[in-house]
This record gives C-alpha cells, sequence and structure tokens, in this order.
C-alpha cells in the first residue's frame, strides 16, 4: 500500500500569525490563573504578542515564501500589511490597558479576541487562495463581532453586536456565492491559477458575476458605499478601542485582500473592475464626507469620515500600477497611526463614570482643561484633513498624484473637493475644543495612564516621521506590491 | 566631516527648542543655555574651518526631503572655504552678541523667548550658509526672515515696533517673490538646484535666461540685504533690541545677499549684464545711503543707513567680479559694525534708553570701555589707512575698481568713503567728546556698562584691528592671505594693486570727512538745537531718506490699500462669500437628507446592500 503522501508544510510562513494566535492561547489559559482581580497582565501579553509578531515580520522581510500547497504567501506585500495590522493591534492593546479597566468591561477574553482577529487580519494578507481568503476573514469578523458587543449591559454595544454580525453574515454570503462562481468558471481558488485559466481571453459571465458578488462582499468589510450603512451604529455602539480596530486593523486586511485578488488573481479584469471602482470611489468619497457634516456624536462623525477615507484609497486603485497600489498602502499606513490616535483620545476623555465623552459638545473647551490632548487631538484632526507637514496630507498626495499620471483626473477632482468638505466637519472638534466654552462643569479625571499616553505619542511620531519623511517608507510601500505586479 | 557639520545647527536648534519648550522654566536663566549652545556651534565650526583649511571640503545630504515622482529634493549642506569662512564669522559674532544680550536684556520679562529667537536665527544663518542647493537657501532664506520679523517685533506691545517688524517682512516678501521664481526658473531650464550642478551646466543657459534668472534672485538679495529700492525696512527695523540690530541687521543675516550673488557667481558670469547691473545697485546704495546718513538725529539709524551703504559697497565689489574683496569687506564690516551697534547700545544702556544724538555728549569720561572701542569700530567704518581691518577690506574693493578701470564706480565710492568718514566722525564727536546735552537727572545717572557687555566690545574691537593686518596685506602679486584662502571657490585675480595711488586718494577722502566734522562739531560748542534740522530743502530731503518712504506709500501702499478694501467689501463679501455659503448651505441640507436614509433597521441595511449588489452585477454584465 502506497502512502498518502504529507502535503509539505512550511509553517514558518505563518510564523507573525502563529505567534499571534500562541499569544492568545496563552491568555486564555492565564485567564484561569490568579491573579483574577486584575487583567493587566494579560495586556501586557497581549501586547508582547503583537510586538514579536512585528518583529518576526521584520525579520522575513524580503524572505518570499510560499506554503501551504501556495494557499499562503509570506512576501513582502503580506508582510506591510503584518506591520501595518500590528501597529494597529499594538496601539489599540495599548490604549485598551486603560479604558476596558474604567468602563469594567476588563475580561481576558477581551485581549484574547483582540489577538485572534489580529492573526486573522495578518492571515488575510497572506492569503493566495480564496478558500483562505474566506477562512481568515471568518476569523476576524467573528472575533470583531464579539469584541463589538463587549458591554454585555449596555443596550448599544448589545445593538452594535447583532447588527454587524447579521450584516457581516449577509455579506459573507455574497463572497462565498462569488468565490464559487470564479471557482466554477475557472476550475481553481488558487489565484496563479485564476489568472492562468483568465489570461488571454474574454472573461465569461459567470466570473463576471463572480467579481461583482465577492466586490460586494469585499465592500462591506471596507465599508465602501452602498454597503457601508452597518458602520455609523457599529462604531458608535462598540467600544472605543475595539472601534479604533475596526475603523484600522479590519479595514488594512480588507484592502490588502482586496488588492491581492485584483491586481494578481483578477489582472486580466483590470477594465471591468477599474470602472466598477471608479463610481463606487467617487460615491463613497461623497456620501462619507457629505453624511459626516451632519453627525455631532463624534465615534459616527468619524465612522463616515473613515468610509470617506476609503473613497479615497479605492481612488488608488483606480489608479492601478504600481504607484496606485503603493499609494494606497502608505494611506493606509498614515491613515492607521492616525485614526488609531484619534480614536484614542475619544477613548481617554471618557468620563469616569463608564460614559463616554462622544458628542462634539464634550469638547468645548477641552484645551483649557486639558491642553495636550487638544493639542494631540487638532493633530490627529489635521493629519485627516491632509494639512502638511503630516501624513495624511502625503498619503493624499500619493493617492492624487497617481490617479493624475493614470489620467483619472476627475476622479482627483472630486477627491479634492471631497477633501475641503471634510475640513468642514474636523475643524469644527478643534473651534469648539479651542473657541467654545464648555456647557456644563466638567469632572476631571483626563489624566491618560502611561500605556495611553505611549499610544497617542507613538501615534503622533508616526504622523509627523511620515509627514516629514515620506520617502523611505513610500519606497517601502512600493516594494510591497512589486510581487504582485510581477 | 559630515558628522560634526551637522553639529553647527544643531546646538542652537536644541538651545532655541530648549527655551522655547521650557521657557517658562529657564526663565531669565535662559541665556544659560544659549549661550554655551552657540560657543559650541563656534567651537565646532573652528574644527570644520581648520578641516577645511586642509584643503578637505564636503558635499552631501542630509536627509530626503522630498520625492515627489521625479522631482526629488535632498536637503544637501555644502561646505567649501567660502561656506567656512561665513560659518565662522556667523558663530564666532554671533557668540560674542549671544554673550552681550545676556547683559543688556536682563530683567526683560520676555528673556526665554528673546534667546529662543535668537538660537532660532543662529540655526537658520548657519544652514543658510551650509545649504547645497537653491531650495534649502531658499528654505532658510525665509527662515533668517522670520527671525528677523520675529526679533524686530520682539516688543511687540509697542505699535512702532510691531509695525517695523511687519514691514520689514513685507519689504522682504516683495524680493523673495523674485528669487522664488528665479529658483523655479533655475529648476524649469536645467532640471536641478544642487550648486555643484548648477554651476557645472551653466553655460547651457542662453545668456538672457541666465540674466534673468540671475536678476530674479538679486531681487531677493536686494531685499535682504537692503538694497535699492528695497532699503526702506532696515532703518524702521532698529525698533528690534540692539543687539538684535547687532547679529542680524548688521553683521549676519543682511550679508546674506551678497553671499548668494558671491555664492552663485558663476550664473552671474554667464549673464554679464546681471554682474553690471548688481555692481550699479551697489554703488548707487553706497552712496545714497551714506548721504542720508549724514544728517540722521538717532544713533542706530546713523548706523543703519551705514549698513545699507556698506552693504552697497560689498555689492559693488562682487558685481566687478572682486568677490573675495567683498567677502573679505563683509568679515571685516561684521566684525567693525557689531562693536558699533554693540557700543550704541552700551551707550544707549547707559544713558536709560536715549538715542538720540542731540541730548549725548561728553560721554567719554563716563564710559572709557565703551569709547576707546567704539573709535576704533568708527575708525574701521572710516577706513582710517592702517590703522584697522576696514581700511584694508575696503582698499581691495577701490583696487578692483581701479583695477577694471572703472573710473566712475571708483570716484563715486571714493565719494561715499568720504560721506562715511564724516558721519561716523560726527556720531563719536557727537556722543562722546562735546559737551554734554542731557538733563541734570540723566547725567547722574550715566556708567558703564557691566562686563558681560564690555569684554565682547574689546573682542570685537581686538578683531577689527588685527584681521587686516593679520589676512588683509596684499602681497607683490595684488593677493591677500584672505583671497588666497577663497582661491577654491573664486579665481585669484593676479596683477595690479592700485598701491600709492589709491593710498593717497584714501588719506584723501578721510582727511576731507575728518576736516569736515571736526570743523562743524568739534572747533565750536555744539548746538542741539541746530542739529538735524531741515534748515534748506537739501536738508529735509537727506532727513527723510530721499522720501522713498512717502513715495512708496503714496504710490503703492495707498492705492493697494483703497484696492483691498473694496475687495474685501464689494467682491468677498458680496460675491465670494455668497457662493460659498450658498454652497454650505446646500451641501449641509444635503447631508440632513442623507441623514434619514440611515434608519437604523437592520432590513433597510440588507435590502441597501442588495440593491447595491444588483446594480453592481448588473452594470458589470451589462457592460
Amino acid at each position: 500500500m502506497t502512502p498518502i503522501p504529507a502535503p509539505p508544510v512550511l509553517l514558518s510562513a505563518l510564523t507573525p500569525v502563529l505567534v499571534i494566535l500562541a499569544a492568545g492561547a496563552l491568555v486564555l489559559l492565564l485567564d484561569l490563573v490568579p491573579p483574577r482581580d486584575t487583567k493587566q497582565h494579560l495586556g501586557g501579553l497581549a501586547l508582547g504578542g503583537f510586538v514579536a509578531s512585528l518583529l518576526a515580520s521584520v525579520w522575513f522581510w524580503d524572505a518570499d515564501l510560499r506554503a501551504f500547497r501556495d494557499m499562503i504567501a509570506l512576501d513582502n506585500f503580506a508582510l506591510f500589511f503584518n506591520l501595518v495590522i500590528g501597529y494597529a493591534g499594538a496601539l489599540v492593546v495599548l490604549l485598551s490597558m486603560d479604558y476596558v479597566r474604567r468602563t469594567g468591561a476588563e475580561t481576558g477574553e477581551y485581549y484574547a479576541l483582540v489577538l485572534f482577529a489580529g492573526s486573522g487580519m495578518m492571515l488575510l494578507g497572506s492569503a493566495t487562495d480564496l478558500i483562505v481568503v474566506f477562512l481568515s476573514l471568518e476569523l476576524m469578523s467573528l472575533s470583531l463581532y464579539v469584541l463589538a458587543g463587549l458591554f454585555k449591559t449596555r443596550l448599544d454595544s448589545g445593538e452594535a453586536s447583532m447588527k454587524y454580525f447579521l450584516l457581516g453574515a449577509f455579506a459573507s454570503s455574497f463572497l462565498l456565492y462569488g468565490i464559487a462562481l470564479v471557482y466554477g468558471a475557472t476550475g481553481s481558488t488558487n489565484f496563479d491559477k485564476v489568472a492562468a485559466a483568465l489570461a488571454g481571453k474574454a472573461p465569461d459571465g459567470l466570473v463576471v458575476v463572480g467579481l461583482g458578488l465577492m466586490l460586494v462582499g469585499f465592500g462591506f468589510k471596507l465599508s465602501s458605499v452602498p454597503f457601508h450603512m452597518w458602520a455609523p451604529d457599529v462604531y458608535q455602539g462598540a467600544p472605543t478601542t475595539v472601534t479604533a480596530f475596526i475603523a484600522t486593523g479590519s479595514k488594512a486586511a480588507a484592502f490588502a485582500a482586496v488588492i491581492r485578488l485584483l491586481f494578481s488573481a483578477l489582472r486580466s479584469m483590470q477594465p471591468d473592475w477599474t470602472v466598477l471602482l471608479w463610481g463606487v470611489a467617487a460615491l463613497t468619497m461623497t456620501v462619507g464626507n457629505v453624511v459626516a457634516i451632519a453627525q455631532s456624536n463624534l465615534k459616527r462623525m468619524l465612522a463616515y469620515s473613515s468610509v470617506a477615507h476609503v473613497g479615497y484609497m479605492l481612488v488608488g486603485l483606480v489608479a492601478g500600477g504600481a504607484s496606485g497600489a503603493g499609494a494606497v498602502l502608505f494611506y493606509l499606513l498614515a491613515y492607521t497611526f492616525t485614526t488609531a490616535g484619534t480614536f484614542g483620545v475619544i477613548s481617554l476623555c471618557g468620563r469616569t463614570s463608564g460614559d463616554e465623552s462622544v458628542d462634539v459638545r464634550d469638547y468645548a473647551g477641552l484645551a483649557r482643561r486639558h491642553p495636550l490632548l487638544a493639542f494631540v487631538l487638532s493633530l490627529f484632526l489635521l493629519s485627516l484633513i491632509g494639512i502638511p507637514p503630516l501624513a495624511g496630507f502625503v498619503g493624499k498626495f500619493y493617492l492624487f498624484g497617481a490617479a493624475v499620471r493614470g489620467g483619472y483626473l476627475w476622479l482627483v477632482v472630486i477627491g479634492v473637493l471631497n477633501s475641503a468638505i471634510a475640513a468642514y466637519y474636523y475643524l469644527r472638534v478643534i473651534v469648539y475644543m479651542y473657541m467654545r466654552e464648555p456647557e456644563e462643569a466638567i469632572p476631571a479625571g483626563l489624566v491618560p495612564s502611561f500605556a495611553g499616553g505611549l499610544a497617542l505619542a507613538i501615534s503622533i511620531v508616526g504622523i509627523v516621521l511620515l509627514g516629514v519623511m515620506p520617502a523611505p517608507f513610500a519606497n517601502l510601500a512600493v516594494a510591497a506590491v512589486a510581487p504582485l505586479l510581477k | 566631516m559630515s558628522t560634526s557639520v551637522w553639529l553647527i545647527p544643531a546646538f542652537p536648534l536644541a538651545g532655541a527648542l530648549l527655551n522655547m519648550v521650557f521657557g517658562r522654566f529657564t526663565g531669565h536663566r535662559a541665556h544659560w543655555i544659549a549661550v554655551p549652545a552657540v560657543g559650541a556651534s563656534f567651537v565646532t565650526a573652528c574644527t570644520v574651518f581648520a578641516r577645511v583649511a586642509r584643503g578637505e571640503t564636503f558635499t552631501g545630504p542630509l536627509f530626503s526631503w522630498i520625492v515627489a515622482g521625479d522631482f526629488e529634493a535632498p536637503a544637501t549642506v555644502h561646505v567649501d572655504a567660502l561656506s567656512a569662512v561665513m560659518l565662522l564669522a556667523v558663530t564666532g559674532v554671533g557668540f560674542l552678541i549671544h554673550l552681550y544680550s545676556a547683559g543688556y536684556m536682563h530683567g526683560d520679562p520676555g528673556f526665554a523667548r528673546y534667546f529662543a529667537y535668537l538660537n532660532l536665527f543662529l540655526f537658520s544663518m548657519t544652514m543658510l550658509v551650509l545649504a547645497g542647493n537653491f531650495l534649502v537657501l531658499y528654505v532658510f532664506w525665509e527662515a533668517v526672515g522670520l527671525c528677523s520679523y520675529l526679533l524686530i517685533g520682539f516688543w511687540y506691545t509697542r505699535k512702532s515696533a510691531s509695525d517695523a517688524g511687519k514691514k520689514a517682512f513685507i519689504v522682504n516678501r516683495v524680493g523673495d517673490f523674485g528669487f522664488g521664481l528665479g529658483v523655479m526658473w533655475l529648476w524649469t531650464a536645467l532640471g536641478t538646484l544642487e550648486y555643484r550642478e548648477v554651476f557645472a551646466s551653466v553655460g547651457n543657459l542662453a545668456p538672457p535666461t541666465a540674466t534673468a534668472i540671475a536678476l530674479l534672485l538679486f531681487m531677493g538679495a536686494c531685499g535682504k540685504s537692503a538694497q535699492l529700492p528695497l532699503h526702506t525696512w532696515l532703518p524702521d527695523a532698529m525698533e528690534g533690541p540692539t543687539p538684535v540690530s547687532a547679529l542680524i541687521h548688521a553683521a549676519t543675516m543682511v550679508t546674506a545677499g551678497v553671499y548668494m550673488v558671491a555664492r552663485s557667481h558663476a550664473l552671474f558670469e554667464r549673464s554679464g549684464t546681471a554682474l553690471e547691473v548688481v555692481a550699479w545697485v551697489g554703488v548707487a546704495t553706497a552712496v545714497f545711503a551714506a548721504t542720508v546718513g549724514l544728517i540722521q538725529p538717532d544713533i542706530k539709524r546713523v548706523l543703519a543707513y551705514s549698513t545699507v551703504s556698506q552693504l552697497g559697497y560689498m555689492f559693488a565689489a562682487v558685481g566687478l567680479g572682486a568677490y573675495a574683496a567683498g567677502i573679505f569687506h563683509l568679515v571685516t564690516h561684521a566684525f567693525f559694525k557689531a562693536l558699533l551697534f554693540l557700543g550704541a547700545g552700551s551707550v544707549i544702556h547707559g544713558m536709560q534708553g536715549e538715542q538720540d544724538l542731540r541730548k549725548m555728549g561728553g560721554l567719554a569720561p563716563r564710559m572709557m570701555t565703551t569709547t576707546i572701542t567704539m573709535t576704533i569700530g568708527g575708525i574701521g567704518l572710516a577706513g582710517v589707512p592702517w590703522i584697522t581691518a576696514g581700511f584694508f577690506s575696503k582698499e581691495e574693493i577701490l583696487s578692483a575698481a581701479l583695477g577694471g578701470r572703472r573710473y566712475v564706480i571708483l570716484a563715486l565710492l571714493l565719494l561715499g568713503a568720504a560721506l562715511t568718514t564724516f558721519y561716523t566722525f560726527r556720531l563719536l564727536f557727537l556722543a562722546f567728546f562735546t559737551d554734554p546735552r542731557m538733563s541734570r537727572e540723566v547725567a547722574r545717572h550715566v556708567h558703564e556698562s557691566p562686563a558681560v557687555m564690555t569684554v565682547p566690545l574689546v573682542a570685537l574691537a581686538v578683531l577689527t584691528l588685527v584681521t587686516g593686518w593679520v589676512v588683509g596685506i596684499p602681497s607683490d602679486k595684488g593677493t591677500t592671505v584672505f583671497a588666497r584662502f577663497l582661491a577654491p571657490v573664486f579665481p585669484v585675480h593676479e596683477g595690479h594693486h592700485g598701491g600709492a595711488l589709491l593710498l593717497v586718494l584714501s588719506f584723501l577722502v578721510v582727511g576731507i570727512g575728518i576736516a569736515a566734522a571736526v570743523s562743524l562739531y568739534k572747533l565750536g560748542p555744539v548746538r542741539a538745537d541746530a542739529v538735524s534740522q531741515p534748515r534748506t530743502p537739501l536738508h529735509a530731503l537727506l532727513l527723510n531718506a530721499w522720501y522713498f518712504d512717502k513715495l512708496y506709500d503714496r504710490v503703492i501702499v495707498r492705492p493697494l490699500y483703497a484696492l483691498s478694501v473694496f475687495s474685501a467689501q464689494a467682491i468677498d463679501l458680496g460675491v465670494i462669500d455668497g457662493i460659498v455659503n450658498g454652497l454650505g448651505r446646500a451641501v449641509v441640507a444635503w447631508a440632513g437628507a442623507f441623514r434619514h436614509l440611515q434608519t437604523g433597521y437592520i432590513v433597510n441595511y440588507a435590502l441597501t446592500m442588495l440593491a447595491g449588489a444588483v446594480v453592481i452585477v448588473g452594470f458589470l454584465l451589462a457592460r
């Protein structure tokens, strides 16, 4: 009897993911042993997991490994996203240490779920097979559904979790249907094989419908219009640190999958998805920015703002090529620092009672009460507007520059007009902080913990560094997309 | 080499940041940070100078600053003999003036802010000198302008001071507009802004293009170095603290224009015409400002017009192709003019803020150190033969005019020199050697300044005395040690040196100037009400600096202001704001409408998604 051949296993290609998974498992185990009353050490462990994963990603730079019969690739593209997601995870954990204790939601499983979600996100960046894409997407999403409902006693948290889960499941079904159609048309779920099957002939209807359905599924994760409607409700209801993770990590991971899918597997269908994304990008930017104006709840406003930023990044995908995709990667890095920092400040401004200060009026006179925190938040908001010399400016510059070179002038015009609209609602927060008197006596308690302060400091350094010396990071981003365009 | 080079600007930058951020804590001890920072910078500059003297040069990127497509702008620094000389002068004089400031500004409520600005200036100025391409030069060109603005308006509660700051900034912007255009044109024409590449490929420029670019750059130099017709800001800049006048508005920043023209001499030579313009503007300014200096009643304004005039000499020198002579005069001028300003500051300090020469007199016995050192400075400014460096450097300029057979220019420069001697000795006589004219109350309090202020005076006096003898004596071939040191940057012109003829002429003009001053102010008693009175139209013309300010006010400022008022009220408020507010209201209304689509019901969300999916798939299939 011939032995069944064991599939080749190259676990080292999964190192960054495995490190985080191991940390998550360890957190679950340690949660059972004393000390039971504090979870600070578990937070430290989670932070260690993300940092170790970051180090591993740096270690594997330029390694270009493939494993599990080409289902997993650890190329620079994946590693770049590992860095972005690792940073996002580390920042979120740092911010959480103070936040979850203050809000009375401190549990061991919180950190474990953040780690599991992080591992799903990283795996999504490495996936080169539609099945792995789906599995890692679900790993990420299921963890986030639970995290969104962390505040078990609060109605809006439960609502967020429920809406996120139901709509997420709905979107996943679209994705899965699309995968099935592509498999039916090409006979494979492997990116390279799909690309080979599609090369050199006009795509048939099956693949076209598959592409559309998959984009619906990813559109949900990216919160692009019209699949964005969950975002404000979930952002508002979920604990602020979880919101930060949804806004940064899950978005980066979804972009990783979309970019790899479109630029390698569905490369031959570029004319189709470029036209489609043109419309989606224009719509997403505009709806996000315009509706954000009408929001007075800061978390809802940031939800629409994040929708708008996804629109900007889609402009980079439309532009295509190394410069377009590289610009998206750079923007994601900048956006991660900025958004994590913004939500970080909001999480720190929570009142001691556990109630959160999320209305823009709560920020009136913040500059007087806590000048440093107000200044830091102003910097983040200015970066979101895209004011030099901060990261947001350079990011937009690269995105729109790539689009201009690609000949998509009108899309850039729409994008720039949108940036002008966006300035209104970001600046309004700054106006409140610096020029309005608080309506009521605001309780004290705005002293960030060391961990929270560290997270904000890292973010500030990040956005200033990216803004002042963008060249090395931009080169890194362009190098990261190079393997896809071979 | 690169490691020590970046330290030179880094020290003052660190000092500036420390005093800015922790100014509340450093307070009246701010000088313990600021002065050593500049001292360390000076020591580093000395080591760099020593290495350049051994023949090393250094060009390299500090960091890659902007990368946008094909456009790359690294922050390059360039160290050669010229930058080394400039660095030494800037940090050396800068150090002495920082030291002096510690005494002069003692007790000022803005002490820490003052030193933060002064350090920031020194950082910007050293970076300007170190710049290895035109972009970095431009950035720090603006940065020194900013520091100048901040320091002129340092006592911002005084309206005249904040007005003077604004005037300096705006007039400089006029020049910098041209400078910016010149830099952009240079990039368009040659595709690079690196000094080495630009100067190597300058032959590819058509002479008319080179002329246009050079003149645009020179426009910036006119603003920064207060040359006709953009000179009007410098006299007003005397509203700043006196050490600031000494450092920024005499010794360093205002010479940046001369430095820039000398640095880009390849470009100016390619044009030829531009060089001619530089020479004539310099000569005209030299004579014009000297005439205005003759009659000013304010001790600092005399020195300010004298600075404008001496800068004119430097431009005349570089315009004549005598770059080394121009830079040499720049350095000696930095010494003796800083000395004069600091001496004037010492006088003002000793007289409780009095700046009016008419109310001084007889200070010599009460302020011996100030009197002696300021007299040395005056002798340097007047260029009295042999005694000081001022003579040697001015001789070099006159010799260049003589050697180039530019007799009209030579005659005008000699006329300027006679006028210079007159107003210098007028100042010295009125302040120190005539009978006292101040009130008894002030007279009782006149006192010499503390050591922290007199030590820099003595140091600068020594520098004024010895520099000429050490590096300024022409050899048989007519070149000085100074010029030979700069030989890697500026080719040395060997040949005839004016020698005896120039010496006789110098004796003559200095003699005339001193004789006139003696006869007017020393022989008989000075009547305070007769000094600086507009008795004749000529007096009035000079006292009002040839009515330049009035002219600009009538021709430029008022029409522009009227236009601005019209645009603000009719066009901006009416038309533009109407459109913008209308658009804003439309967007907000739209936002309100969109908001209602967000019902909160999952069913609606899911239906929207489904509709989106149908549209997407339908669109793709229809294509």
